[in-house]
């Protein structure tokens, strides 16, 4: 009898580790600081800098021209305006761009906030912390024009078709949960692969949120066509909110910053200039 | 005759690696067990104590090592990992089958033999010289859309092909190994009582040399059952995928130990398989060669 002590050993410190203490999944957020929300009074990465992180490569319309900076595309703007909204010049924000996994590991963070049309979710809110929403978004379906698919109805009728999705979308959730197709959604890490996957008739139709839909119609595919908004009673609305390292002080002042913005009309105009399109969409009854 | 002789050295036994004393063998393997535990318990004590007092951990063990999200994710990658297991072993028929026809055509000798010879040639280099996830991609996304009539379109199917195309590459190489690892009086043996070209290969040289090189194709084989996980980038739903999935949705790791545990399930059995057939091969072959 030989003992393979390396790999058994491994295995077992992996479940043990499981096993043995405790994983309490509730969390108390740290509180924000009794301070006001001036400058000076933040915790920021840097002293006097707002630090925003998005994707790269980042995409129309949430930013164009993969360009934070210039303050083109929804989520540029938003974020330029909270930035404003708090005391923040201009040139007072730098970005930096972050990978997925940059993102929700643990350890300290090099930005301030991330944006990425982050959906907010319960389990994520365990390891991460989100703003206010920013934006509610429904989701849409795109297939080409003149498929069978393209002459659907309604949600129901889209369980026998082979769908799919970008990994760790509500889109893909959605899916899973309301539509509940006869065969496994597929699922891509890239709207190129997305679009390859369509191409090569391995997928009847992918599911996105609006604004993105748009844009991979317009540009991307431009043979394909929105078949339909996607609603659902029992599923949630898509929240899109800003993202904050676990703990982070500066999530109350954002959220005031946001309130204002709110209140004041400036999301509404922004999702007005950067995210409507013309035409109407017609909805796919559940 | 004077002198140790081999009847001594049979009786005595093989030489000790360490200094005891007596000749009583249990004592011997007694003591090394014992060392041995020692050793282990301490080595892991040290390394686990320092791992689980340092700050972080908490914070680690909740995202990799959570037991909640291990239970949670455990289904569904158990359900994409049943698929791993169908492509890899379905893969493998193939692979073996496809590299030995490689290899054998490698090996025939003969001037008239030349193009075949140089297309196995050609075949080897440019699929081990190309990563296996590109071909995945041109061979999944690519023929596909070309929409050719009879042609299927699963992306299953062009991912497991890709795996196949490419793995036998490396397996045709394994073969030829094999095949001259073969001492050459074989074939001057089979050749002389009157068999022809082939069927001395196929009589005499491949199954010697396939059972020279069964360690190597195991080896392959273990190495191909993490690889069909990258079948995922086509949209499959396979194990590690599915766990990338659970990843992406509640931004926890645990569901990549789930995968883990699963891809380890079947891949330490068959490396101690092939330990153990190595084992019984050597002996074997000091027997023959006594």
């Amino acid at each position: 009898m030989r003992l393979r002590f390396p790999a058994v050993v491994l295995v077992a410190l992996a479940l043990a580790a499981t096993a043995c203490g405790d994983d309490d999944t509730s969390d108390t957020t740290a509180a924000a600081g009794g301070g006001g929300c001036a400058i000076d009074q933040l915790e920021l990465v840097t002293e006097g800098t707002l630090t925003i992180a998005t994707g790269e490569p980042a995409f129309p319309p949430w930013v164009e021209d993969d360009d934070p900076a210039s303050k083109r595309g929804f989520e540029a703007a938003v974020a330029y305006a909270v930035a404003g909204e708090m005391g923040f010049s201009d040139d007072q924000v730098t970005w930096v761009r972050t990978s997925f996994d940059d993102v929700i590991a643990p350890g300290p963070k090099d930005f301030d906030f991330n944006l990425q049309q982050f959906s907010i979710t319960p389990d994520r809110q365990e390891v991460v912390d989100f703003s206010d929403p920013y934006y509610t978004t429904t989701q849409a379906l795109v297939a080409f024009a003149g498929s069978e698919v393209a002459s659907v109805t309604s949600v129901a009728e889209l369980a026998g078709y082979r769908l799919g999705a970008s990994i760790g979308s509500t889109s893909f959730d959605f899916i899973e949960e309301v539509i509940q197709p006869d065969e496994d959604a597929a699922v891509y890490d890239s709207n190129a692969n997305a679009k390859s996957a369509l191409e090569a008739g391995q997928v009847d139709a992918l599911v996105f949120d609006l604004p993105t839909a748009y844009f991979i119609t317009a540009v991307e595919i431009p043979e394909a066509t929105i078949v339909g908004q996607l609603v659902a009673p029992e599923a949630q609305a898509d929240q899109l909110g800003l993202l904050f390292a676990k703990g982070n002080s500066l999530v109350s002042c954002v959220n005031a910053a946001l309130g204002t913005l709110r209140a004041d009309g400036t999301l509404d105009d922004l999702a007005e200039q950067w995210l409507a399109q013309e035409g109407d969409i017609p909805t796919l009854s559940p | 005759m004077t002198g140790p002789g081999l009847a001594d050295v049979q009786r005595k036994g093989p030489r000790r690696l360490w200094p005891g004393g007596g000749s009583d063998g249990r004592e011997e393997g007694a003591r090394s067990a014992l060392i041995a535990a020692t050793s282990t318990v301490v080595f892991v004590g040290v390394v686990s104590w320092v791992v689980l007092t340092s700050e972080l951990w908490p914070a680690v063990q909740r995202q990799f090592f959570s037991w909640t999200h291990f239970k949670r994710s455990f289904p569904d990658v158990l359900s994409g990992f049943w698929l791993d297991v169908q492509m890899f072993l379905v893969a493998e028929v193939l692979i073996l089958a496809i590299g030995l026809v490689v290899a054998m055509i490698r090996a025939l000798r003969g001037p008239a033999f030349l193009p075949l010879r140089a297309l196995a040639v050609a075949y080897i280099d440019l699929i081990r010289g190309v990563p296996i996830l590109l071909l995945i991609l041109l061979l999944g996304f690519g023929v596909p859309a070309l929409r050719l009539p009879g042609v299927p379109i699963s992306a299953l199917f062009w991912g497991v092909t890709a795996l196949v195309v490419s793995y036998a590459a490396y397996t045709a190489e394994v073969y030829r190994a094999g095949i001259e690892s073969v001492h050459e009086s074989q074939r001057m043996s089979a050749r002389s009582i009157g068999l022809t070209q082939f069927e001395a290969l196929r009589h005499v040289i491949v199954p010697q040399a396939v059972r020279n090189v069964i360690p190597a194709l195991l080896n392959g084989f273990v190495s191909l059952q993490k690889d069909v996980a990258l079948v995922y980038v086509l949209g499959v739903r396979e194990g590690l995928r599915e766990a990338d999935i659970y990843n992406a949705r509640t931004f926890n790791y645990t569901s990549y130990v789930a995968a883990a545990v699963l891809f380890l399930a079947v891949s330490v059995p068959v490396a101690r398989f092939t330990d153990w057939y190595t084992e019984r091969h050597r002996r074997r072959r000091q027997a023959m060669s006594a």
